[in-house]
C-alpha cells in the first residue's frame, strides 16, 4: 500500500483512504479528503516531518502520520 | 435590535481574523480573561450605525468545532453553551477565499449551531493570483447567508460587512433545519429531555464532546456516557462522517460558485516557495535560525542599553531631587528609597522587553515561526519535546507566563506538560536586569573575545544558552520519568509568508508590554513597601539601640560617616536584617551574606525585585553622594568584611547569576502552571526541582571559583 510518506519531492498522489481512524478526522478537517490530490513539497532536514500541498495550501505532518494516508 | 450586540469573530488560523479585528476596532480594544481560563480575551468596539455599537470578540483560530487542543476548547466552550456570558448574538466567520472549501467547513458548523452568521470572504486577491474567481452573490444565495468581500489587511470592504451584519441582525435568520448527517431522533429527544431544550446540532455536540465542556458536571457527563452506550454511539465516527458529508454538500456549492482558471502544471514559483528553499534547507535553515536568534540577543543587549541608561540615570536623579527638595520625613523616605527605587528597577528593563516582544511577534506574524517548528520537530522529539515547543521556549526568553499559555497549541498532554515544566528555565526578561548588573560588576567591560564580541555580551549569551541547555536536559529526564502512552501529532498548516502588519505588531506590543509592566509593577510596589517597612523598623526599640550603639562605639565620628554607620547598623537590626541573618547559614556556602539573603527572600515571589531590593538595601545602608547614586556603583563599593576585598568578585557574581538562572522565583509563573495543569502538583514539583537545581549549581560554582 502506497502512502503519502512514500512520495518523493514533487511527486503527486490522490488520497484513497485513511488507515487510522483517530487521525483521519483531523486530516479531513484540514482538507485531506478522499479523491484530493496531494503533492510532496518539503522534507525536513532529518527526513521528518514532511510537508505536502493539498487543497491549495501547504500542510506539514510527521512521517508516521503521513503513512496513514493511503494514496494511489 | 439589541443596543450593543455581541459579535464573535470565528475562523481558521491564518484566515485573517486578527487583521479584521484590528481593522474593525483599531485601538478601541481591551484584553480580558475568559472566565476560568487564563487565555487572553480580546474585545473591541465597532460602530454599526449611529447609536449601535457592537462588541466584537476575537476568538482563537479553529479548524472545526471539534477541539483538538486546549486553545480550541475555549471556543467550543462558548459556542456549545447558549447560557455562556460570552455566547454571541451573531458570528462573523472569516474565510480565506484561496482555500474556500476547508474554511466553509467551519462556517457550516457554526451556522448549524443556530448562530446568525455572516461570511466575510478574505484574501480574494490571493485567490485571484492563483486563478480562482469566486461569485460571491451566488455563494450567498446557495449558503443562504450574507456574504461580504473584505480585505482585512488593508481594511477594505468594511462598509459592505457592516451592511451584511445589520441585515443579519435585523432579519433573525433561521439556521438550516436539516443537518447533512444521519442520527437517531429518539437519542436527540432523550438528550433534550435530560439536558434542556435545544436544537439538534447542539444536542449532538453535547453528546460527542461532553467531556470537554465546562457546562456539565460529573454526574451529567456520566449520563452522557450512559446514553452513548445505550445507542452505541461513537463520537469520532460520527464526527468523521459528518465532516465527509459536509464536504460533499460544500463541494457542490463551491464548484458552482467558483471558477478556476487553469494554471500551468508547473505553477510559477511563489516567494514562499523560494524562501522555503532556504529556510527549510538542511544546513541554511538552521544557520538562518541561529543567526536570527543571535541578532535578537545582540539587539536586546546593545540597542536597549541606550534607553536603559537614560531611565537608570533619570530615576537616580529624580530620587536625589526629591530628597533634596522635600522636607526630610519617613514618608519621603518611603517614597524615594522604597517606591521609586523599586519601580525604577522594573521600568529600566521595559526597553528590553519591548525588543524581545517585537522580535517574537515579528517571527510569528511573518509565518517564519512555523518553519522553525518544522525544522526543529525531529530534534526536539528526542528530548521529549515537540516542534511546537520551540515557540514557548523562545517566548520564555521574554516571559514564562505567556510562554506557558502558548503551549495550548500542543495537542499531546505529555509533550505539553514537559514543555510547561521546563519553560521557566529559559532566561526570561526579568532575569535580564540581574544578569546585567552582575555581569557589569564582574566581567571587565573593555575585554573582547577574538577582538569583536564584547566579553560581557558573550557572558550574557552564555547564560541564555545555559538556561536552554538545562531546559533540554530536564525535558529529557522528564521524558524518561513520565510514562504516558499518548500520541502526539504534528498536523499543522505552513502558512505562506506575509509581510508584517506594523499596526498589528504595535497593538500587540502595546498590549503585552502594558500587561507585563502592570502585572509585575503591582507585585514590585507591594514588595517594595513591605521591604521598606521591614528595613526601617525593628523589633522593640532595636533601631534606637542601634543608633545609640554606633554613637557610643565611635565617639569621634561626625557628619556623613556617622550617618552611614548608623544606617548600616539600623538595617542590620531591622526586621529585614533579622530575616537575612536567619537565612545566612543556609546561603553561606553559596557565598551570600545576609543582605543578599534579604534580596533572595523578597525576590522569591518575583525575581525582578532583586535589583529593586538591592537599590533599597544599599540606599538605606550606603553613602549617598553624586557618584554613588546608581545601585551598581554602590554594590561595587561594597567590601567583604571577612576578606577586606570587594564583596562582588567573580565567584559571588557567577554564583548569584547561576542561582537566578535556575531558581523558580516567580509567583505568576507558578500560578500560570497551576491554571494550565489544573493541579498544584506540577507547580510544586517545578518549585522544588528548580530551587534545588539553583542551590546545588550555585554552590558548585562558588566553591570552584572561590
Amino acid at each position: 500500500m502506497r502512502t503519502v510518506a512514500d512520495l518523493k519531492i514533487g511527486e503527486k498522489g490522490v488520497i484513497v483512504s485513511f488507515s487510522d481512524e483517530l487521525l483521519s478526522l483531523k486530516l479531513l478537517e484540514m482538507g485531506c479528503l478522499p479523491g484530493t490530490q496531494v503533492t510532496m513539497t518539503h522534507i525536513a532536514p532529518f527526513g521528518d516531518p514532511i510537508a505536502v500541498k493539498v487543497s491549495g495550501y501547504v500542510l506539514s505532518m510527521r512521517k508516521d502520520e503521513a503513512s496513514t494516508i493511503v494514496v494511489a | 435590535m439589541k443596543k450593543s450586540p455581541k459579535i464573535a469573530l470565528i475562523g481558521n488560523p491564518n484566515a485573517g481574523k486578527s487583521s479584521l479585528f484590528n481593522s474593525l476596532t483599531g485601538l478601541r480594544q481591551k484584553t480580558g480573561n475568559f472566565p476560568g481560563v487564563t487565555m487572553d480575551k480580546l474585545i473591541g468596539k465597532w460602530n454599526l450605525e449611529t447609536g449601535t455599537e457592537a462588541e466584537i470578540l476575537d476568538l482563537p483560530g479553529i479548524y472545526s468545532i471539534y477541539p483538538k487542543s486546549v486553545d480550541e476548547q475555549v471556543v467550543i466552550n462558548i459556542l456549545a453553551n447558549p447560557q455562556h456570558p460570552d455566547y454571541p448574538d451573531m458570528a462573523i466567520v472569516v474565510a480565506d477565499a484561496s482555500n474556500l472549501k476547508r474554511n466553509l467547513l467551519l462556517f457550516s458548523q457554526v451556522r448549524d449551531l443556530g448562530i446568525p452568521t455572516v461570511l466575510a470572504l478574505n484574501m480574494i486577491d490571493v485567490a485571484e493570483n492563483s486563478g480562482i474567481v469566486i461569485n460571491s452573490f451566488k455563494l450567498a444565495k446557495e449558503l443562504n447567508v450574507e456574504v461580504a468581500e473584505v480585505n482585512a489587511k488593508k481594511g477594505i470592504g468594511l462598509n459592505g460587512l457592516r451592511l451584511a451584519v445589520n441585515k443579519t441582525l435585523e432579519q433573525r435568520f433561521n439556521s438550516n433545519d436539516s443537518l447533512p448527517v444521519e442520527y437517531s431522533p429518539e437519542l436527540i429527544d432523550e438528550i433534550k429531555e435530560k439536558y434542556g431544550d435545544t436544537d439538534d446540532y447542539h444536542a449532538l455536540l453535547w453528546l460527542s464532546e461532553h467531556d470537554n465542556l465546562k457546562q456539565f458536571d460529573t454526574e451529567q457527563r456520566v449520563g452522557f456516557d450512559k446514553l452513548q452506550e445505550k445507542y452505541g454511539w461513537n463520537s469520532k465516527k460520527f464526527q468523521a462522517q459528518e465532516t465527509v458529508s459536509r464536504y460533499a454538500v460544500l463541494n457542490e456549492i463551491v464548484d458552482g460558485c467558483l471558477h478556476q482558471i487553469p494554471v500551468e502544471d508547473e505553477p510559477v514559483k511563489t516567494w514562499t516557495d523560494r524562501l522555503d528553499k532556504v529556510f527549510l534547507h538542511q544546513f541554511w535553515g538552521y544557520f538562518v535560525f541561529l543567526g536570527i536568534l543571535f541578532l535578537m540577543f545582540q539587539a536586546v543587549f546593545t540597542w536597549a542599553a541606550y534607553p536603559q541608561d537614560l531611565i537608570d540615570n533619570g530615576v537616580a536623579w529624580l530620587n536625589q531631587y526629591l530628597k533634596d527638595t522635600l522636607p526630610e520625613s519617613q514618608l519621603v523616605n518611603l517614597l524615594t528609597d522604597g517606591l521609586i527605587a523599586g519601580i525604577g528597577g522594573v521600568v529600566v528593563f521595559v526597553p528590553q522587553i519591548v525588543f524581545l516582544f517585537l522580535f517574537i511577534s515579528l517571527l510569528e506574524e511573518t509565518g517564519y515561526m512555523s518553519r522553525v517548528m518544522f525544522i526543529m520537530d525531529k530534534l526536539m522529539r528526542r528530548f521529549g519535546l515537540n516542534g511546537k515547543s520551540v515557540v514557548p521556549l523562545i517566548s520564555g526568553v521574554a516571559c514564562a507566563v505567556p510562554a506557558i499559555m502558548s503551549t495550548r497549541s500542543i495537542g499531546s498532554w505529555k509533550d505539553r506538560l514537559i514543555t510547561i515544566m521546563v519553560t521557566p528555565l529559559m532566561s526570561c526578561s526579568a532575569r535580564l536586569p540581574i544578569y546585567t548588573v552582575l555581569i557589569a560588576l564582574v566581567v571587565p567591560e573593555k575585554s573582547t573575545l577574538f577582538g569583536i564580541f564584547s566579553l560581557q555580551g558573550v557572558a550574557l549569551f552564555g547564560l541564555y544558552l545555559l538556561g536552554f541547555g538545562m531546559a533540554i536536559l530536564s525535558a529529557w529526564i522528564l521524558k524518561v520519568v513520565l510514562k504516558a502512552k499518548e500520541r502526539s501529532y504534528f498536523i499543522m498548516e505552513l502558512p505562506s509568508y506575509k509581510g508584517p502588519r506594523f499596526k498589528h505588531i504595535m497593538i500587540s506590543l502595546l498590549n503585552s508590554t502594558k500587561a507585563f509592566v502592570f502585572e509585575a509593577g503591582k507585585i514590585i510596589v507591594a514588595i517594595s513597601i513591605v521591604l521598606w517597612v521591614m528595613a526601617s523598623y525593628g523589633p522593640g526599640n532595636a533601631m534606637q539601640e542601634a543608633e545609640q550603639k554606633v554613637k557610643t562605639e565611635n565617639p569621634t565620628l561626625t557628619g556623613a560617616d556617622l550617618e552611614n554607620k548608623i544606617a548600616a547598623q539600623k538595617l542590620e537590626s531591622s526586621y529585614a536584617g533579622h530575616f537575612g541573618k536567619v537565612l545566612e547559614p543556609a546561603i553561606k556556602p553559596l557565598g551570600y551574606d545576609w543582605k543578599i539573603g534579604i534580596a533572595l527572600l523578597t525576590s522569591f515571589a518575583a525575581r525582578e525585585v532583586f535589583v529593586g531590593t538591592m537599590s533599597t538595601i544599599y540606599s538605606l545602608g550606603g553613602e549617598v553622594d553624586d557618584e554613588n547614586t546608581t545601585v551598581m556603583n554602590r554594590m561595587r563599593a561594597e567590601i567583604n568584611p571577612e576578606t577586606g576585598k570587594p564583596m562582588y568578585d567573580a565567584a559571588l557574581g557567577f554564583s548569584l547569576m547561576i542561582f537566578y538562572a535556575f531558581a523558580m522565583q516567580c509567583m505568576s509563573t507558578l500560578a500560570t502552571t497551576y491554571r494550565e495543569t489544573k493541579s498544584w502538583r506540577y507547580p510544586a514539583i517545578q518549585l522544588v526541582y528548580m530551587t534545588t537545581l539553583a542551590y546545588l549549581s550555585a554552590f558548585i560554582v562558588y566553591q570552584l571559583l572561590k
